[in-house]
């Protein structure tokens, strides 16, 4: 599968994305500056996590207008895969890749942590190799993770099965206590009506080393290559 | 000729009279303004060392795996396999004094700069932070204001802070201390040094604009802290992590085109400072137009270009016709490049504006040929230090195994846990490190405070040796210590202690310690007892890194820690020689955390066992205690000597039982002794632990046994199965100073010690215990 992961200047999770789809599951990965509009023939693109321009108008606000995410939202629109991480949610819904938006989290602090999720839907491209329901701890760190969305619009994602990850306890239970960041519902991820892109607060790309102590969510990662890597 | 500077205007550049006469001689003539300022900054203490350098000369620098020693912008040492790693400590308590968030934010920011100059890649920080209590509440905006500018310097750079120590205590009240310790992994084939070379040769000045902020940050931060310091706060720079991000990527990759010469991070002092070090340095001259510099405000005049300390700036001399190359990679990262000028035979440093001369002044007078001052030590001890010695046990209220008999009313020995655990300086720090990114570039393998050091793996991220290190398990541990308290009561002692802690803790995860880097951060060395405490202290830290083997790379002096209160009388701050020591894993699977693993594990003491501390005064004392300080509001005694040889055979130990395997987990014994240490390991591990004390001598307290510092102590968990090896290699190398106190217990089980004779002395809920750990600082931090 060919990987393409997007360089804005600021970005800071791009070589943790490919050190995942290149140097732990083989698979090609090319960086493409912010400047350029070819996508070197992309299956997956990832917009990756950091501060892109420095996040200092909104989150994600400039990095949408960015030659590599107008040619991320084509590929999107022609059904194209892409996974939007951290930062890279915020830009996808600056974007209008997805719906709602990602406010500065209830405490105002920035959070890192490990948190668990609980794995939504197992259909999707993004999710096949979980179990159902499956409950899975994936690390966090973002100081605007609040998901947001006015209530119809909030209903109609509930309503098309769109939310992929949600903030719960340990036995998978979506409470209050368990909700970092004041998200609404608890949303940790979402993926587009047609389910090619997702958007997620939490960080999967960090817990997909065993030799860092956790593989939660290197899952994701082997469900969208599933193809690639059966072949290898 | 009549000085053309009235003594106030000399003096506000921070140059004393003598010095400004040393001045007029080596020039020749008297300086002009903008020169005045250049020398006012560079002969700071800050700049070049004028008290300390005498004192800093007896660390030993040298060791096989020291590629790069003190006067570089940091420290290098081999990490084997090819792998050379770069670090440094530095402070930035004074701004942070002032304006914490900016001054926290851009202390994280030089650090950084020092590192990726040399061309490593950084991938870690650590910090050491002192605060006052948290009762006040300038005390509390400070410790939200440094924490947030940590946390939104080193987020958006986009490296992992993954270690750190904080402790609280009135002596820092007025004078926070903030020092951020940074280490990166080399990428370049040459490590990039300052030393300017080849005549012809162009200056770059590369990165940020130049503005009026940070004006003589380097000379603000060589005085006392007054009321009137808060209207310095232009002297605080203002930080851009986003364009530090830009600039490191630019860095690298210009670094590794071959075209750059030399380089160096313009910190503080700025123009003055960059352009005089690289000429003294390289034993050439460098020729500088102001008017190419690009900057952000009009109207400036050289003393201001000269010194500004505006923020994510760097001086480089390029390969003469190489220059476009290097403009194109910074404009591409949105950054500035501009040739500023060359590089000249004579070894001055020639600044030009306007078509004139502005500043003309021979480079080693600015960086190398400085001032310098021997200063007498005094021979008695200060009165301070004799007073508390005069302490002793016998001060103390009675005790028994029941507990402790305050004139307010008794205790139990729970309680008095609890009160330590309630303590800030040994509570929880996840209040703070939560609000640091602690995992991007995904290598940390033991997160924040979960072990007694922090390890990463060193694995390269970029360039060629990328894909030879995919999975290696290579790693490095680091670990930043001191304890102000001990050092402030026997600076001798109290420094050496913080070397063996460091060495200590990095022996804990499994790391053999390798070298250290160094922040000294004391009061004003022109008063005797100040001068005798940096002498003691810099002696400690000296002998420390012979007996552990840990040479000093590099580090940072921060003097005149003082506040003046409204009559002027300084308090200067507890004298803290912070220790930043780094360490290597062959394996980072076998990086061993504190926590206890398992139910049934058996648990040991190593060091002073607990049967000897009665005739072990020296070692493991109350003096200086965190139990002294909170439990009874005294600050006295002797804290605990180093007993070298303990140390070194105990932490090789602890180092072998996790090589082996047979090590589940490891902690030191460091604040509120043995009980808290326990305590440590069985909420981290969310265990309990049972632990059945020896038959103890009638002499020794029940507090000292329980509570005492020292002893070169660690506690450590051993699966049931290696129980064998473990104890005939401690029998056989140990020399009986190692014993089994009891067992791990299960994750409903209390931590409960009792005595010989099986009458629990603390019997406490782990969930209890943990609420209270958990929460004391931001308890404290959000009462109103």
């Amino acid at each position: 599968m060919n990987v393409s992961v997007i360089v804005f200047p600021g970005a800071n999770c791009d070589r943790d994305a490919a050190y995942v789809t290149r140097d732990l599951l083989g698979q090609p990965t090319q960086m493409i500056w912010h400047e350029d509009r070819d996508l070197k023939n992309a299956d997956l693109v990832i917009v990756p996590g950091g501060f892109s321009y420095g996040d200092y108008l909104r989150c994600g606000a400039i990095a949408r207008f960015s030659p590599a995410l107008q040619a991320t939202v084509e590929h999107a629109q022609r059904g194209g895969l892409v996974i939007g991480i951290c930062n890279g949610f915020q830009i996808l819904t600056e974007a209008g890749l997805l719906p709602g938006a990602l406010m500065r989290n209830r405490d105002l602090h920035f959070i890192c942590d490990r948190v668990p999720l609980r794995v939504e839907r197992t259909d999707l491209v993004w999710t096949q190799h979980y179990p159902d329901q499956a409950v899975i701890t994936v690390p966090i760190a973002h100081g605007e993770g609040c998901y947001y969305a006015d209530a119809d619009t909030l209903q109609a994602i509930e309503d098309h099965g769109q939310v992929v990850f949600r903030y719960c306890d340990a036995t998978g239970a979506p409470t209050p206590e368990s909700n970092p960041n004041g998200s609404l519902n608890n949303i940790a991820g979402i993926c587009n009506r047609q389910g090619n892109v997702l958007g997620m607060m939490p960080h999967p790309e960090r817990v997909s080393d065993p030799l860092l102590g956790g593989t939660d969510g290197l899952a994701l990662f082997q469900s969208v290559m599933s193809k690639q890597l059966q072949t290898i | 000729m009549v000085a053309p500077f009235s003594p106030d205007e000399i003096a506000s550049e921070g140059i004393k009279p003598d010095e400004y006469e040393e001045i007029v001689r080596r020039l020749g003539r008297h300086p002009n303004r903008a020169e005045l300022g250049m020398f006012g900054v560079m002969w700071s203490e800050h700049c070049c060392y004028k008290n300390s350098r005498p004192l800093l000369k007896q660390f030993p620098t040298e060791g096989d795996r020291i590629l790069v020693g003190p006067g570089e912008n940091a420290g290098v040492i081999d990490a084997g396999d090819g792998l050379r790693v770069a670090f440094k400590i530095e402070s930035h308590n004074h701004p942070s004094a002032v304006e914490p968030f900016q001054g926290a934010a851009t202390g994280v920011g030089g650090i950084l700069r020092d590192i990726f100059t040399m061309g490593a890649r950084p991938i870690a920080v650590l910090n050491a932070l002192r605060f006052g209590t948290l009762d006040n509440p300038r005390t509390r905006q400070i410790v939200s204001g440094v924490v947030s500018g940590i946390a939104h310097y080193g987020n958006c750079f986009g490296v992992p802070t993954v270690g750190g120590e904080v402790t609280f205590d009135q002596a820092y009240a007025g004078n926070p201390l903030v020092n951020a310790m940074a280490i990166g992994l080399m990428e370049t084939p040459e490590i990039v040094k300052s030393g300017a070379s080849g005549i012809g040769n162009p200056v770059l000045y590369v990165g940020s604009t130049t503005g009026r902020d940070g004006m003589g940050g380097a000379s603000f931060a060589s005085a006392e802290l007054t009321d009137a310091s808060q209207d310095d706060r232009p002297a605080v720079q203002v930080g851009d992590p986003f364009l530090e991000k830009s600039l490191v990527e630019a860095c690298l990759e210009a670094f590794k085109t071959g075209a750059v010469v030399a380089a160096q991070d313009m910190g503080a002092a700025g123009i003055t400072c960059s352009t005089s070090e690289m000429a003294a340095n390289g034993g050439v001259g460098v020729d500088v137009d102001l008017d190419q510099v690009p900057n952000r405000e009009t109207g400036m005049v050289p003393y201001e270009y000269l010194l500004s300390e505006s923020q994510e700036r760097m001086l480089f001399v390029a390969h003469k016709g190489r220059e476009a190359e290097l403009i194109e990679i910074f404009e591409r990262w949105g950054l500035h490049a501009v040739v500023v000028g060359e590089v000249i035979e004579e070894p001055m440093v020639r600044i030009r504006f306007q078509g004139e001369i502005a500043a003309e002044i021979p480079a080693n007078a600015l960086a190398n040929d400085t001032p310098l001052y021997h200063r007498e030590l005094m021979t008695d001890l200060p009165d301070y230090v004799k007073t508390a010695r005069q302490w002793s046990e016998a001060a103390l209220p009675l005790c028994d195994r029941a507990g402790l008999h305050l004139q307010a009313g008794s205790q139990t020995w729970t309680d008095v846990l609890k009160t330590l655990l309630d303590s800030p300086t040994i509570a929880s720090k996840q209040w703070i490190y939560r609000q640091y990114d602690h995992q991007v570039q995904n290598n940390t393998v033991l997160l924040p405070g979960g072990a007694d050091a922090a390890v990463i793996r060193l694995r390269p991220q970029t360039g060629d040796q990328a894909a030879a290190f995919v999975n290696t398990r290579k790693g490095l541990a680091a670990t930043v210590d001191c304890n102000g308290r001990h050092v402030y009561l026997d600076p001798y002692e109290g420094a050496k202690g913080a070397i063996a802690e460091a060495a200590r803790n990095l022996s804990c995860v499994g790391a053999t310690p390798v070298a250290v880097t160094d922040n000294l951060n004391f009061g004003s060395p022109e008063k005797p007892i100040g001068y005798w405490q940096l002498a003691e202290a810099t002696r400690g830290l000296a002998d420390g890194c012979r007996d552990f083997g840990t040479p000093v790379t590099g580090g940072n002096v921060s003097l005149y820690n003082e506040t003046l209160d409204s009559e002027g009388k300084p308090t200067p701050i507890y004298p803290t020689p912070v220790v930043g020591m780094v360490g290597l894993l062959d394996d980072v699977t076998q990086a061993t955390g504190q926590g206890w693993r398992q139910a049934g594990d058996q648990i040991y003491l190593l060091g002073v066992k607990l049967a000897a501390i009665a005739d072990a005064p020296d070692h493991v004392t109350l003096g200086g205690s965190e139990y002294l300080a909170v439990v009874h509001d005294t600050v006295a005694g002797r804290p605990p000597k180093v007993d070298v040889t303990l140390e070194q055979s105990v932490q090789a130990a602890c180092r072998h039982g996790i090589l082996q395997g047979w090590v589940q987990s490891a902690h030191d014994a460091a604040e509120g002794g043995l009980a808290v240490a326990l305590a440590e390991s069985c909420i981290s591990g969310q265990l309990g632990a049972r632990i059945q004390l020896p038959e103890i001598a009638a002499a020794a307290r029940w507090d000292r046994l329980l509570f005492g510092e020292g002893g070169a102590r660690i506690i450590v968990s051993v699966a049931p199965t290696a129980i064998a090896a473990w104890e005939a290699y401690l029998q056989a190398h140990l020399d009986g100073n190692w014993q089994k106190l009891g067992t791990v217990g299960q994750p409903a089980e209390p931590l409960q010690i009792t005595t010989a004779d099986s009458q629990a002395i603390i019997d406490a809920a782990i969930a209890d215990l943990a609420a209270v750990w958990a929460s004391a600082i931001e308890r404290r931090l959000t009462a109103s």
